[in-house]
């Protein structure tokens, strides 16, 4: 089970800066995982926790926020904020028994196509080494 | 060390001296109108009513043991905009608490507001209470009989809700008006704004030492009753399934939602169409799954509130009382909401000063969180 098991990630990117350094390390041909299915917003911050809970529930192995590096928001403040709501996002997660490190917040800029590789990688792996959402085939919820 | 003052009256029973106090300040012109619990037409039940003179008071009772609505929702409808008068809402301590938060979530306008904190005497089930009423009880005498000598405690063979016996804070933080009867031996003591003291002119008083040993006993009894039931909450919560059988019997009626006080979004995702999913959706979900509970979505629902409001949580305990299959929602909220307030060392209800954790930021925090 362990060897074929492919992680599926859910990615919310903010338009600014980490999309767009997804769409640079694509258009640089780096290569990464397929395991990460990307959503598109306008910013971090945009992302109400609803939509985070509800890929974790459907099975998702693991889901990724991509804001602008602090300092560098389109909209000033946005990734700040979303900082605060992924802590909090977290700690409800981990105090109702899920893995909260199933639930990852990065800041990767427009110019760090390989930055985004390699974090998608890395989170492939760090996800892969975990095992399958325990929510997989559960119907109950 | 705050001044306090005896409300006159006293001899003739507590509930006497408070309906005083609230007829001395329509009377006084120090409020133009109040929001007080009185018996519903009929009796067996209390309702919050609003009054604008003192034959409207004859039979008001501030302390009655029961909270079938949380009066800070309606202290939202009441000052929306800001209030047209002066008006004096007299509130345990949860409503004081929530209250506050509502204020500071720009849902109440404490400009004209003024709010009078009654110790807190416990709470029953709005059912048992009615049940305790037609049985022929008087739980108001009870209460103040009991409070009088310095306990706190539900009538015998009934109990108050799980929110009431882990309440840490039985008497009310941050109002205009704080009204003590628990531990001073049957009089009606109040503090607060010397504006008000002044305009009433009540004779001053000492706190009795009886009253602080017997908050210390009820507090230190509730902090361990709170400490059983939150860790009793974390047990059952330690894994997915524990989680899906917590919430097993919910039936997203979206009742403890719509009797919390701190929900207050008027364009809740819950009651748009964001889960009114089409047919053919089901369809997706039965081919992946194999089998789909329904309805859908309890747990997103409590995990998404959980997310939203937690860090305000003030611990009232409406929510549970809401619930129609009796689910513990209350104690999961307070678990949860305790440590997601750690988070940011914030106290709901404490002060309008206090920052909501959601509405700021500091620029060189959470390291951990994001990288």
């Amino acid at each position: 089970m362990a060897e074929d098991f492919e992680p599926r990630i859910v990615a919310f990117l903010c338009n600014w800066c980490t999309y767009a350094g997804a769409d640079l390390a694509g258009t640089s041909r780096l290569q990464y995982p397929p395991n990460v299915r990307i959503i598109r917003l306008m910013c971090s911050g945009a992302l109400d926790p609803v939509y985070v809970v509800k890929a974790l529930l459907e099975g998702a192995d693991g889901v990724f926020i991509g804001g602008c590096h602090p300092g560098d928001c389109h909209y000033q403040n946005g990734n700040y904020k979303a900082r605060r709501r992924v802590a909090i996002l977290k700690k409800t997660l981990e105090q109702t028994g899920f893995d909260s490190d199933r639930v990852w917040l990065r800041w990767i800029s427009a110019s760090e196509g390989r930055l985004f590789a390699d974090t998608m990688t890395e989170m492939v792996d760090a996800i892969r080494a975990k095992g399958p959402n325990p929510l997989r085939g559960q119907w109950g919820m | 060390m705050s001044t306090w003052m005896r409300v006159p009256g006293s001899e003739e029973g507590a509930l006497a001296a408070l309906r005083r106090l609230l007829g001395d300040l329509l009377e006084k012109g120090l409020v133009d109108a109040l929001l007080v619990p009185r018996p519903a037409p009929g009796g067996g039940n209390l309702v919050q009513v609003l009054v604008n003179n003192t034959d409207a008071l004859a039979d008001a009772d501030p302390v009655a043991p029961v909270m079938p609505v949380q009066s800070a929702r309606i202290l939202s409808a009441l000052t929306a905009g800001g209030a047209p008068y002066r008006l004096g809402a007299v509130l345990k301590p949860c409503e004081v608490r929530a209250t506050v938060e509502l204020a500071k979530l720009k849902q109440v306008d404490l400009e004209r507001l003024v709010l009078i904190g009654v110790d807190c005497l416990g709470t029953y089930e709005p059912r048992e209470y009615s049940a305790l009423v037609a049985g022929g009880h008087d739980p108001t005498a009870h209460a103040l009989a009991t409070a009088a000598a310095g306990t706190v405690g539900p009538i015998a063979g009934a109990a108050f809700r799980d929110a009431c016996r882990m309440c840490e804070q039985p008497s009310p933080q941050g109002c205009a008006l704080r009204v003590a009867v628990l531990g001073t031996g049957g009089v009606v003591l109040i503090s607060g704004s010397q504006d008000l003291l002044d305009a009433l002119g009540y004779p001053q008083a000492e706190e009795p030492a009886a009253r602080g040993a017997a908050l210390a006993a009820l507090v230190a009894e509730r902090t361990a009753t709170r400490d059983r039931m939150l860790g009793e909450v974390r047990e059952r919560l330690h894994d997915t399934a524990g989680l899906l059988a917590e919430f097993g019997r919910c039936i997203r009626c979206l009742n403890c939602m719509t009797a919390c006080p701190i929900c207050y979004c008027k364009e809740c995702i819950f009651r748009s169409a964001t889960f009114d999913h089409p047919p053919a959706a089901y369809q997706g979900w039965l081919q992946r799954h194999g089998a789909l509970r329904l309805p859908a979505d309890t747990v997103l629902f409590h995990l998404t509130r959980l997310n939203h409001m937690s860090a305000s949580c003030v611990g009232c305990g409406v929510c549970s009382s809401a619930c129609p299959n009796g689910l513990p929602v209350a104690q999961v909220f307070r678990a949860v909401g305790r440590e997601v307030q750690a988070l940011f060392d914030y106290v709901p209800g404490r002060s309008v000063d206090d920052e909501l954790p959601l509405a700021v930021f500091r620029e060189d925090e959470l390291g951990d969180v994001a990288k």
